[in-house]
């Protein structure tokens, strides 16, 4: 189930890795993500330089900057070196945590990005929670009772779920539960409700009850597609696990079904789940760009989409890195996980 | 002795061609089977119809405004405007036909540059491996970890930001789209011939003298056709998806050009006003969408030996 060509192997002979092995690992791993980060940056660093106008872009069409102003502007930020020399100066700024000037919001980028990062991250976060939860819950009740109407359900789910075009989805939410409502009548109770549409919190500002109603639709929508594809993987998961010889030694054993499912069954068909988990994360960053522009989620989405519209050359430099560093990151994390889903799994 | 020899295999070539024929039954016998499969291809067939003969099915102009059109857009049913008009007053279900073209076209085009190039990397990397397999994966994982929609908006705004001509525009984001997406096909290229290439029919083919290319090409790649098939299909409905995104934020196909997504970048202002004009569209995303993943699906099984 590992994939093919990288990750670490599985080698049913060895006995259990030491914690030291997984750190070597670890370490070796984060160290070979500094040459792909770099020619990622590279890449990145060369397609936005041949943005019309490069990072002076905002001031082009300024009337007021004249074209005296624009090359003064230039030679001072040092538009007018080489790009390998300006790219060499970018980097260095970036990694000691000067990630240039974001001239739309006329603030640091790095201020202008982890203003917004916490936003982005709660609807991430959520997103992911609930999809993981009812993924499973899907994936396990589906492999339990294959072919039942429950599995049929799941797997007809599954299929609407990364069918659907997300923003038209969010459009329809939108259109049902916050412009058009719930109406409803019976037992002399009336119920007359608009779920909000925009924004965290209401203007005169919330607490819990009212971040909650909040999230409702942007989480309902940025976690259809991730509930879609890993109840399926769920499911495909648990089936193989199922069959194997030692869950039907726990039953001969005479252990509850509940314990024998949960504990001998979950815990060895999360290892193909950890991955595509771990994988669906650029997924996650392209969701919330869409969840974010349509219901006015103040998160970096949101904030990208802006800094696209004013060319504004520090920022979106700033979203892509971090956004790929992380993408980065959470793969790691995933090859860690085996190791301690599945003690046979041995780093080398 | 006559009637043992009648009952022997012919010789080789027709019993290899017969093999084939039954091959393909086989395929198209497991195909018909998966009932959804099959009525996803029918689905797709008659969108597609729609789409070619769009000036048959319709008398409506799709850029042009209904003369009755006083700036709201009219209902469905109003002036024989079967689904009603947009906010510009243009028919909707002309559109939805033509629109239906410009998406199919994206994804199609596409999806043949993706395979392409994946099967181009993908072939070298798993036939030679080594150093050669080592620097392509690294660049297949390089572009995996860059978030692909902020990607592509970014080179799409900087195309659109160039140039205003919609027909550059919309050559551009096909090559684009199709330039991003190779990765999957690499990855399951290079898979299929490094198991291929250890195969007998390999080894006989290099003893009597074949060279790479030819060995690529006549032995190891109608071997990877089924993988390659079962992507590309499903792939054809990630690219309609992603371009629909990319037009629905106004970075995809530009004006006088629509397709399903562009017609959908103004719905969420008027969707008190015309409701209509953003549920159609969509459904057609997701209806086109879904029959191509179910035919992919149906695909997958059938073109899978495993399976009976």
């Amino acid at each position: 189930m590992l994939a093919a060509g990288k990750g670490p192997q599985r080698c049913k002979a060895e006995a259990a890795p030491g914690h030291n092995a997984m750190f070597t690992y670890a370490i070796r791993r984060l160290l070979q993500a500094i040459p792909l980060l770099l020619f990622i940056s590279i890449i990145l660093f060369t397609i936005l330089h041949y943005m019309p106008g490069g990072p002076l872009a905002p001031y082009m069409n300024n009337p007021h900057i004249t074209a005296a102003d624009i090359a003064r502007l230039k030679h001072n930020f040092g538009l007018d070196r080489p790009v390998p020399i300006q790219y060499l100066s970018w980097l260095g700024k970036y990694v000691t945590g000067d990630w240039g000037w974001s001239t739309m919001n006329s603030e640091p980028a790095r201020q202008a990005i982890f203003e917004r990062l916490p936003a982005t991250l709660q609807l991430m976060g959520i997103s992911y929670l609930v999809a993981i939860t009812l993924g499973l819950v899907f994936g396990i009740l589906a492999a339990v009772k294959p072919y039942s109407p429950i599995d049929y359900f799941v797997t007809t789910f599954a299929f609407f779920g990364f069918s659907m075009p997300v923003f038209w989805f969010a459009l329809m939410l939108q259109m049902l539960f916050a412009v058009h409502g719930i109406h409803w009548q019976a037992f002399g109770y009336e119920v007359d409700y608009h779920f909000p549409s925009a924004e965290m919190t209401s203007t005169e500002g919330g607490g819990f009850w009212d971040r909650v109603q909040h999230l409702v639709l942007p989480v309902t929508t940025l976690s259809l597609l991730n509930l879609a594809t890993w109840s399926r993987f769920t499911r495909a998961s648990m089936q193989e696990v199922l069959h194997t010889e030692y869950m039907r030694t726990a039953a001969a054993k005479g252990l509850p079904f509940l314990q024998i499912l949960l504990k001998h069954g979950l815990k060895n068909a999360l290892m193909p789940v950890v991955t595509i988990t771990a994988l669906s994360l650029p997924g996650l960053f392209s969701g919330a760009i869409v969840t974010e522009t349509i219901f006015a989620w103040p998160g970096m989405g949101r904030l990208f989409i802006t800094a696209l519209q004013q060319q504004d050359f520090s920022l979106l430099m700033a979203y892509l890195v971090l956004s790929a560093f992380l993408v980065i990151l959470f793969n790691l994390l995933a090859d860690l996980a085996y190791g301690w889903l599945d003690p046979r799994v041995r780093y080398d | 002795m006559a009637l043992v020899s009648d009952a022997l295999p012919q010789p080789a070539t027709p019993a290899a061609a017969d093999e084939y024929v039954y091959q393909r039954h086989q395929t198209w016998r497991k195909f018909k089977r998966h009932r959804l499969a099959l009525a996803g291809a029918a689905v797709l067939i008659l969108i597609a119809v729609g789409a070619i003969f769009a000036p048959w099915l319709s008398h409506f102009d799709p850029t042009a405004s209904d003369p009755n059109w006083q700036g709201t857009p009219l209902a469905p049913g109003q002036f024989g405007h079967v689904l009603g008009t947009d906010e510009l007053g243009r028919d909707l279900y002309t559109r939805l036909l033509y629109g239906g073209r410009i998406s199919l076209t994206v994804a199609t085009v596409a999806v043949v540059i993706e395979i392409l190039i994946g099967t181009f990397i993908g072939a070298l990397a798993g036939y030679y491996g080594g150093l050669v397999d080592g620097l392509l994966m690294r660049l297949t994982d390089t572009f995996l970890s860059i978030p692909l929609l902020p990607l592509l908006l970014v080179l799409t705004g900087i195309v659109a930001a160039s140039s205003s001509k919609a027909s550059l525009n919309f050559t551009s984001i096909v090559l684009i789209i199709g330039l991003l997406s190779w990765m999957s096909v690499a990855r399951l290229v290079r898979a299929a011939f490094l198991s291929l290439r250890e195969k007998e029919f390999t080894e006989a083919a290099r003893a009597i003298g074949s060279g790479d290319a030819r060995i690529v090409l006549r032995h190891l790649l109608p071997n990877a056709v089924a993988p390659i098939t079962v992507q590309a299909t499903l792939d054809v409905g990630n690219v309609i998806l992603l371009e629909s995104v990319l037009s629905f934020l106004g970075y995809g196909i530009q004006p006088p050009m629509a397709s399903w997504g562009s017609m959908l970048a103004n719905a969420q202002e008027n969707v008190t006003i015309a409701p209509w004009a953003a549920i159609y569209p969509g459904l057609m995303i997701f209806i086109t969408v879904l029959a191509v993943n179910y035919v992919g699906d149906g695909l997958r099984d059938a073109l899978d030996p495993n399976v009976q």
